[in-house]
């Protein structure tokens, strides 16, 4: 008790040598842990998110930049494939294709324009509001309603693509009809609506006022369309009749489509009808992909690991070079107790519980810590893999 | 009190070395010690506390034969029969005046801290004149108080044998006058023997005997 009472009082008296050894400490301690638990967790959020795709199909070309594009929204733009791809996979009956279109954003999050059946697929609930019924509807992630502070019967206006596309297409102002649940996923980063109100986004769809009245038919006089005639910028129950697309459907664009295979023999039939590399289009398993750029990190990972095993050796190495000195500055004080009648064990008793508090302050810092981290791991690793979108 | 007979003592290194052939005192007696310095009167306070083992002779405080005693005996025995005074105090810069006074209770099992102590602590220190500055940490207190502090320290165990370092050393003319009358009339209180190493010629006189290292003759006229 009294060793107890003595090396607070060292500790309590000598605070700022102590707060700088204890954070040294618990910094040695917790980086290390911290660092693992938020690596794991990102492998695990990674690898889950992969293996929860079972193939994906798009435009040739880069499978990490299509998988990263259509699995984290992320800012990749990989060649669009055309939705007559979507058709394909449809009149296939192998498997259910989800369409994505990744373009656009709005408030600095993606706008990902898809079908009804991605909310099934990523099992997305609702925390408030509908889903996505009406053209122009949006459904956005529970981050971006935490982060812009908007929820449902509110809008989000699509930022323009190019500041300085003048003749370019008009922003569209889309109503929010649902928030969803937080999944520390990217979808709770995501701005979610129909992909039709996307293609409207990327004009391929407008919608204006009449450009012939029943007055002019009856008239028989001629119509003229031109730049005054108003399009609408934001689809409303009165103008969503007016709303059509030109051309044809099977030649508008997606940035990748989600293949959900009925079974492993449509999985591997569909595999097969993409293997011919002049193909244009190329249909690959994302946990693979994800696999791979894993394996790659942590590559990575285990040179930071020698690294930071090195720091902490040499940090280690600097807290006991502070807690000797500081028994050198201590002799007088150990002669004293000597001579006073305390036995030598008392002494190195007295010591030890001041090493021993302060690394268990430490401790119990870190330990606090790497809890912290641990418990919002799926958070903050959610919000890491978000900052590539 | 003290029989100290035939005791030599080397220390491991250097080619000095320390011979008593006799010094004896009185219960209750004050002596003190002179000579130059690396004349052994430091060593001679050590051995007669048990910190050094002499290399041959005898030792006896308070009737115990020290250098027949087991290390942990004689640290037993020193930390309920003898008190300290340092030159330098040797205060604990981080605990407070009223805790340096308890500093032996708390370093050695022998000494049991209770009610009595406290109230022990509270009169030393009224004695002393330090009482209203018992919360204070020892950079807050003046040099006299500081070592007053000490020879509270040194007396609060109640021990048959004061050993004093240079007690005055540190301290101006004024100071070191109030602080041996200080010391003398807390050993007399406490009917404690006081052995002194001095270099102050002008407190011998105070003393009732003092030894002369530099030839090991007794000064009788101090």
């Amino acid at each position: 008790m009294n060793t107890l009472y003595l090396a607070f009082a060292y500790l309590r008296y000598h605070w700022a040598r102590s707060l700088v050894l204890v954070i040294a400490a618990a910094l040695i301690l917790f980086v290390p842990v911290a660092t693992q638990i938020l690596l794991s967790t990102s492998q695990t959020a990674l690898i889950a998110r992969g293996e929860a795709t079972p193939l994906l199909l798009g435009s040739r070309g880069s499978q990490l930049d299509l998988t990263m594009a259509a699995l984290y929204f992320s800012n990749e733009r990989p060649d669009p494939i055309a939705m007559r791809e979507v058709d394909t996979i449809w009149d296939s009956n192998l498997a259910v294709p989800i369409p994505l279109h990744t373009a656009f954003s709005s408030g600095g999050f993606r706008i990902v324009g898809t079908s009804l059946d991605y909310f099934d697929f990523r099992d997305l609930t609702f925390s408030d509001g509908r889903g996505l019924s009406l053209l122009g509807d949006a459904v956005i992630g529970a981050a971006v309603a935490d982060a812009l502070g908007k929820g449902v019967g509110d809008t989000l206006v699509s930022s323009p693509e190019n500041l300085f596309d003048l003749d370019g297409v008009y922003p569209l102002e889309m109503p929010i009809v649902g928030v969803l649940e937080a999944t520390n996923t990217p979808d709770d980063q995501a701005i979610f609506v129909d992909i039709k109100t996307a293609w409207v986004i990327q004009g391929i769809g407008h919608g204006h006022e009449d450009v012939v009245t029943a007055a002019d038919i009856a008239a028989g006089s001629e119509a003229l369309a031109n730049a005054s005639v108003v399009q609408f910028q934001r689809i409303t129950p009165e103008n969503i009749e007016s709303f059509h697309f030109h051309g044809s459907q099977g030649d508008f664009p997606a940035t990748a489509v989600i293949v959900v295979p009925a079974d492993t023999r449509s999985a591997t039939i569909l595999k097969g009808r993409y293997l011919d590399s002049e193909n244009p289009s190329q249909l690959i398993e994302p946990a693979s992909v994800i696999q791979g750029l894993v394996d790659r990190i942590f590559r990575i990972k285990s040179l930071l690991d020698v690294v930071t095993a090195i720091v902490a050796v040499a940090a280690l190495a600097a807290v006991g070079l502070a807690v000797f000195l500081s028994y050198r500055l201590r002799a007088k004080e150990i002669a004293t107790a000597v001579k006073l009648g305390a036995r030598r064990g008392m002494v190195l008793r007295l010591l030890a519980a001041e090493t021993v508090t302060l690394l268990f302050i430490s401790g119990c810092i870190a330990a606090i810590g790497a809890a912290l981290v641990a418990r919002n791991a799926d958070t903050w690793v959610g919000w890491l893999l978000s900052l590539g979108a | 009190m003290i029989s100290v007979e035939n005791v030599s003592f080397a220390y491991g290194t250097g080619d000095f070395r320390l011979n008593v052939p006799r010094l004896s005192m009185q219960s209750g007696e004050r002596l003190a010690i002179v000579g130059p310095s690396g004349s052994g009167k430091t060593t001679l306070l050590n051995l007669v506390a048990g910190i050094l083992s002499p290399d041959s002779g005898r030792i006896v405080v308070a009737g115990k034969d020290v250098t027949a005693l087991t290390d942990t005996e004689r640290r037993q025995f020193r930390a309920s029969h003898i008190g300290f005074v340092f030159q330098d105090f040797a205060l604990l810069d981080y605990l407070p005046a009223l805790q340096n006074i308890l500093y032996p209770y708390r370093v050695t099992p022998a000494l049991k801290l209770d009610q009595a102590v406290r109230e022990r602590v509270e009169v030393l220190a009224e004695a002393c004149g330090i009482r209203d500055k018992l919360d204070r940490h020892p950079n807050e207190l003046s040099q006299g108080e500081q070592q007053r502090v000490a020879i509270c320290r040194a007396l609060v165990t109640q021990p048959k044998l004061i050993l004093s370092d240079e007690a005055t050393g540190n301290l101006d003319p004024e100071s070191k006058g109030r602080i041996l009358d200080l010391l003398f009339e807390q050993a007399s209180e406490a009917g404690a023997t006081l052995l002194a190493v001095t270099h102050d010629h002008e407190l011998l006189p105070r003393f009732e005997r003092v030894i002369d290292f530099a030839d090991y003759r007794e000064v009788a006229d101090a």
